[in-house]
């Protein structure tokens, strides 16, 4: 039987690192073949192999049953085979149709011939069921559709191998639904497809055979039918996966954080925090659940200091800090892993090291007189990647080059380790796989065993209902409703999120 | 991998210098075979260089037309030394006494020190200076220095009295590099040849502040152009060529105005338009000639303050009188004759200069 | 990963190497066509700087200017700041070295040298504390503010002379000897060259800029704040602060490259019609230097030496000076189009798999 990918012990070396180790891949024809594998594992490196952009130093391609040799990304297009980037390549100010022709534009008599790209698209999308309108301009559409968009990029320059990287990471639970069934449409009208994912839910609904690879390895390639969650979840991780619960007991202690009565603009000076009234005792976990865009940045940084108070007070441990300087209120006990780590958790040209004293770099041991301890903060920072499982060759690597779970990784380190009295985390596991997660929640329910107070910020309705104590639904800048995890669902929170309490009565 | 790049380009080198000092070893042969103790003069330029239309080029004429009368080469028996910038005036003058250049002229008074300084660090060595005193810490002239000096005042009186004759609105401009006492010379020298044949008439003068800002040359004349001023003396170097520039765009919309150039005969700088009406040239290459043929014949004048008017042929009005008229040019050689007998002293300061207008009256 | 930084880093020192032998290249063959000896033009570099004390001299007396603003904006750089100022915070340490110098010339040298030096990095200081203070308060982007300060400069200087400090000349008088960094036994040293003890100055300058963003807590946070407005923000620094401090001590460097003019160099200050290019230069030491302290010291003796040899060449191969800045302007042209050369060397490395 003759596959339609067929990659071959593939083994590509960085100058001292083996992205991929002896990979085989076999992709057959008309099916949906998950890559799964951790971040970093080297699934985009085999991709971007089959895609040209990398030659392997051993290994050999062929498409179709038979050898090819991909130099270029253009070898790859003349062979069918196209890719969906994670990150769009499009251009915001030029309709979809100008999008999808791009480089290939129809010409009759040597002009552009826009009536017949209109026509095609129009033709393409109804044939796989995509229901793009070719005249809208890209910047008027979702994030939903743009993807939909590249998809017909791909289709329109014939591909039949088609090949998805991460593709759910931007999208929305409905959207993710309708991309999924878009896939079972381009394989039934013929094409194959390889998804590359770290998501086991995605796995189990569109797929039909799985390769999983670890540490530039080859694991498995499984059916998927043959196969259940945990299983796929231990192989990529490498050993048995525990799905953390919070199950210690439920025993608050003294107020760690009191807020009353606060109100905060945002940057366009509208009132986005109203009258919020928020407690949080030491060994809890308090979820904030609610729609991105309900006042929950604004609340954390008006927390942090960042962000001034309109009118209201904000106390930790009954240390008045409203409208404080941030490092004051850092230094009253507050532990801070932001929602963007990348812009505000991390310098990314910093060392692992220097970031780990991201906020302490001025203090005894790590420094004194103004003159910095380095081997005191290397020796913190050794202890610290070891403790917390940073995967980092040595703590004078920029965190820019670690993986976006190892940076998490980095934050959570610090900030637990300086043990804050409130620690806030706001959307802490996001975009992070298996291994990560399961780190980071562990982490969580650690701290507040430790009995401190954890405030915890998600959209993630799963991670909320699985890690909080209580969880106080926002709504619009207040807290509309203050719900036990264990009495409520998905979709009595569903329901508080939109902006209705219990009873049907609008909020 | 690191390594095979390094090869591909350590072998790139190679080739590449090989190839280079191939060429380079054909031609050198030829050219270091110079005859030992000939007589070299050197010259070190300012930042204007020896195209500068102007003073260092006049300076560099003076010494390319001495090697031409005494069978010098270019290059080696005369030399210049052009500066990129004001720190390069030590290095260039050191270097040429260094290599025993016989004689070698700093052109400015902007190397004043270093010349003084060079010439304290190398007794032996002949230096000329010019449009200063070059002095030792007890302001006595340094031995081994001819400073050459010109009396700019009588030149440019006689292109005042020119230009007080041709005046038709009566009012004229005198556009200044840098005020200094040096260029106050010029200044007070016109501004007396106006008025003395032109009690009514009305004079701007403005600095520019450089020597080298065309732009703000230009952007001067045209306001003394605009307030009526029809004949400007633009003493001031490459800044001049901004008036020039002016002149010539006014003259091509068809207004008549001139400008009056300085150190050479700046004729052929006002064609096509012909905006040149005359030029005070300060025969820097005369000087330069002079003492150069001094130095060889083996009287350096070290220690001397040379002093170049129009007695000495060193300053005078260009050859090229084409605009000046008949009457005009007989005022002038008037002046001339009472300037060289001495019966008339042109003012300096501005202080000469106020005397001499109460004389006036 | 760190593999692939390791290699980024071995590019990023590549390019400056590589810059310089192509611009030296390049400036060989535009002497060929025109029909001079470029093997003649190089050696009489080479044996000038090396071989003769006094030209070796006048190379580390150009480095002690450039190297100092080469520091200064390899500061700013290093915090995030594109210091374009440097000419200007130079102009005004000159002018305020040699001011002080003169007008108290009574003191004796211990005090009056200091006192002299110090004037002039504080002056520099207070020149690259306004755009500072511009960009923490109202945000007005430093390179403006800059470039605006460096006219302030040269025409605020030029006024303060020509109406108060005025010679013969064009220029201050001399400074009296107790403020003066020139030595005679530097001088005799190097057959008479203009050698002074500035160069210790920017010894200094250099271990000052290393120790004070590697190993201090300030320096740890303007390299962050310079990396990381954002994340330095949220823990806990004073970001406007930082960017004032920044520009205030990458002002002092500058401001000491004009003082070692002024006390060292000339002993006093002219009439600048024109900047020096002294601070614009700085910017090309920098950028070679990769904003490294020891980068600064090597390309500023790289810039020294093609300046002071470029007037051996053009009075030993007869070539004229312009070309010795066409060749920088060539290697700086390289250093900006590193991304040419990166991508020339990743052709390079690809083809060799095939």
């Amino acid at each position: 039987m003759s596959y339609a990918i067929e990659m071959r012990n593939i083994r590509k070396e960085f100058p001292g690192i083996v992205a991929n180790d002896d990979i085989t891949l076999q992709v057959q024809e008309g099916e949906i073949h998950a890559l799964f594998g951790e971040n970093g594992a080297g699934k985009s490196t085999l991709m971007n192999v089959l895609f040209g952009l990398y030659q392997p130093d051993q290994g050999e391609i062929y498409v179709h049953g038979k050898k090819e040799l991909i130099n270029d990304p253009n070898d790859a297009a003349r062979l069918g085979i196209g890719m969906v980037h994670q990150h769009f390549m499009l251009i915001d100010k030029f309709t979809v149709a100008e999008n999808i022709i791009l480089g290939r534009e129809p010409k009759k008599h040597g002009v552009l011939d826009m009536a017949k790209a209109v026509k095609i698209v129009k033709k393409l999308s109804e044939k796989y069921g995509l229901d793009v309108d070719p005249n809208q301009k890209v910047e008027d559409i979702t994030v939903g559709m743009q993807q939909r968009v590249e998809i017909l990029k791909t289709l329109y320059r014939g591909s039949d191998i088609l090949i998805f990287d991460e593709p759910t990471a931007v999208l929305t639970p409905i959207e993710i639904k309708e991309l999924i069934e878009i896939m079972k449409r381009l394989v039934g009208e013929g094409k194959s497809i390889i998804l590359i994912t770290h998501k086991l839910k995605e796995i189990f609904e569109a797929c039909d055979r799985c390769t999983v690879i670890r540490r530039g390895r080859n694991i498995d390639t499984v059916a998927i039918t043959d196969t259940n969650p945990n299983d796929l979840a231990s192989m990529m991780v490498g050993r048995k996966v525990n799905i953390q619960v919070n199950d210690a007991p439920y025993d608050p202690k003294e107020k760690v954080l009191e807020i009353e009565h606060l109100n905060v603009l945002d940057s366009r000076k509208v009132d986005v925090i109203k009258d919020l009234n928020l407690t949080v005792h030491g060994g809890e976990i308090l979820g904030i659940a609610g729609v991105d865009g309900n006042g929950q940045t604004e609340l954390i940084e008006a927390i942090a200091g960042l962000r001034k108070v309109k009118d209201g007070s904000i106390k930790i441990n009954n240390d008045d800090v409203t409208n404080q300087k941030t490092r004051k209120i850092i230094e009253a006990g507050l532990g801070y892993i932001p929602e963007d780590r990348q812009k505000h958790g991390l310098v990314l040209d910093f060392s692992v090291g220097e970031n780990m004293v991201l906020q302490t770099y001025y203090k005894k041991p790590y420094a004194q007189a103004g003159i910095l301890h380095n081997k005191v903060i290397t020796k913190k920072a050794k202890q610290l990647i070891q403790e917390f499982d940073v995967r980092t060759p040595s703590e004078r690597t920029l965190a820019r080059s670690l993986s976006g779970g190892n940076q998490q990784k980095v934050i959570v380190a610090r900030e637990v380790d300086r043990s804050p009295q409130l620690l806030i985390a706001a959307q802490p596991t996001r975009g992070l796989d298996i291994g990560a997660i399961e780190f980071i929640h562990g982490k969580l329910i650690e701290e507040k065993k430790k009995g401190k107070a954890v405030l915890l910020v998600s959209f993630e309705l799963d991670e909320i209902l699985h890690l909080s104590d209580r969880i106080a639904v926002i709504y619009e800048g207040h807290i509309i409703d203050i719900v036990d995890p264990k009495k409520t669902d998905e979709n009595e929170l569903g329901l508080l999120m939109a902006g209705r309490k219990k009873g049907g009565s609008e909020a | 991998m690191f390594k095979k790049r390094m090869a591909v380009l350590v072998a790139f080198v190679v080739v590449l210098a090989s190839v280079l000092a191939g060429c380079g070893n054909s031609k050198s042969s030829g050219s270091s075979a110079t005859k030992k103790a000939a007589f070299k003069a050197g010259m070190v330029t300012d930042t204007g260089g020896v195209d500068d239309k102007s003073f260092n080029q006049s300076a560099w004429e003076g010494l390319t037309s001495f090697a031409k009368d005494n069978g010098l080469k270019k290059g080696s028996g005369v030399k210049y030394l052009q500066s990129t910038q004001a720190s390069d005036y030590s290095p260039n003058l050191n270097t040429m006494v260094h290599q025993n250049y016989d004689i070698v002229y700093g052109i400015g008074f902007l190397m004043q020190s270093d010349i003084q300084k060079i010439a304290q660090q190398n007794p032996k060595a002949h230096l000329g200076i010019i449009d200063a005193v070059a002095v030792d810490k007890n302001n006595k002239p340094l031995k081994n220095v001819a400073s050459i000096t010109f009396k700019e005042q009588q030149g440019s009186f006689l292109v005042g009295v020119v230009a007080g004759l041709t005046t038709k609105t009566n009012k004229v401009g005198f556009i200044g590099g840098v005020n200094s006492a040096l260029l106050k010379k010029f200044e007070n020298g016109f501004k007396a040849g106006v008025k003395t044949v032109n009690p009514k008439a009305e004079i701007y003068a403005q600095y520019a502040g450089a020597f080298d800002a065309p732009d703000k040359g230009r952007a001067i004349a045209q306001t003394m152009y605009t307030k009526g001023a029809d004949i400007i003396y633009a003493s001031a170097g490459n800044t001049g060529n901004g008036v020039f520039t002016e002149a010539k765009n006014r003259a091509k919309n068809g207004k008549k105005v001139w400008v009056i150039g300085v150190d050479k005969d700046q004729h052929d700088q006002g064609m096509p338009e012909n905006v040149t009406l005359t030029s005070m040239v300060k025969r820097v290459d005369q000087a330069i000639y002079d003492v150069t043929k001094q130095t060889k014949a083996g009287k350096f004048p070290g220690g001397k303050v040379l002093e170049f008017g129009l007695k000495e042929n060193g300053v005078g009005i260009a050859p090229t009188t084409d605009n000046v008229s008949k009457k005009a040019l007989s005022t002038v050689n008037d002046y001339k004759k009472k300037i060289i007998d001495g019966s008339l002293t042109v003012p300096t300061t501005d202080k000469e200069y106020k005397e001499y207008l109460a004389n006036l009256k | 990963m760190s593999r692939i930084l390791k290699k980024i880093n071995w590019m990023t020192l590549l390019i400056p190497v590589v810059s310089v032998i192509l611009g030296l290249l390049c400036g060989a063959v535009i002497m060929l066509i025109i029909g001079y000896n470029p093997v003649l033009a190089y050696q009489s570099i080479v044996e000038s700087i090396f071989l003769q004390p006094y030209y070796g001299g006048e190379t580390i007396r150009a480095m002690i200017p450039l190297m100092l603003a080469g520091i200064a904006v390899a500061f700013a750089f290093r915090t995030g700041l594109f210091n374009i100022g440097v000419e200007g915070q130079l102009l005004v340490g000159w002018f305020a070295s040699v001011a002080c110098a003169i007008c108290f010339d009574h003191l004796p040298k211990v005090i009056l040298l200091p006192m002299s030096i110090t004037a002039g990095g504080a002056a520099g200081a207070l020149w690259g504390f306004i755009p500072g203070l511009l960009k923490a308060r109202f945000k007005v982007h430093e390179v403006i503010s800059t470039i605006m300060m460096n006219y302030i400069a040269l025409y605020t200087t030029a006024y303060l002379i020509k109406n108060f400090l005025y010679t013969e000349g064009e220029r201050t008088p001399t400074i009296p000897a107790a403020a003066s960094l020139a030595s005679t036994f530097l001088a005799d040293l190097t057959q008479g060259s203009r050698l002074h003890w500035g160069f210790v100055v920017a010894i200094i300058a250099v271990f000052a800029m290393w120790f004070g963003l590697w190993k201090t807590t300030k320096g740890y946070e303007l390299r962050a704040v310079g990396f990381s407005p954002d994340a330095s923000k949220y823990a806990g620094m004073n970001v406007s602060r930082n960017i004032m401090l920044s520009l205030t001590f990458s002002g002092i460097f500058a401001g000491l490259g004009g003082a070692m003019e002024g006390l060292g160099t000339y002993q006093y200050m002219t009439i600048n019609s024109a900047f020096t290019g002294i601070g614009f230069n700085g910017i090309a030491v920098a950028l070679l230097g990769l904003n490294t302290p020891l980068g600064v010291v090597l390309s500023g003796a790289l810039f020294a030496g093609l300046q002071t040899g470029g007037m051996t060449m053009q009075s030993e191969a007869g070539v004229p000076v312009e070309l010795i800045q066409i060749i920088i302007a060539l290697i700086i042209f390289f250093v900006g189009s590193g991304y040419v050369i990166k991508w020339a060397f990743g052709r390079l490395s690809r083809k060799g798999h095939k």
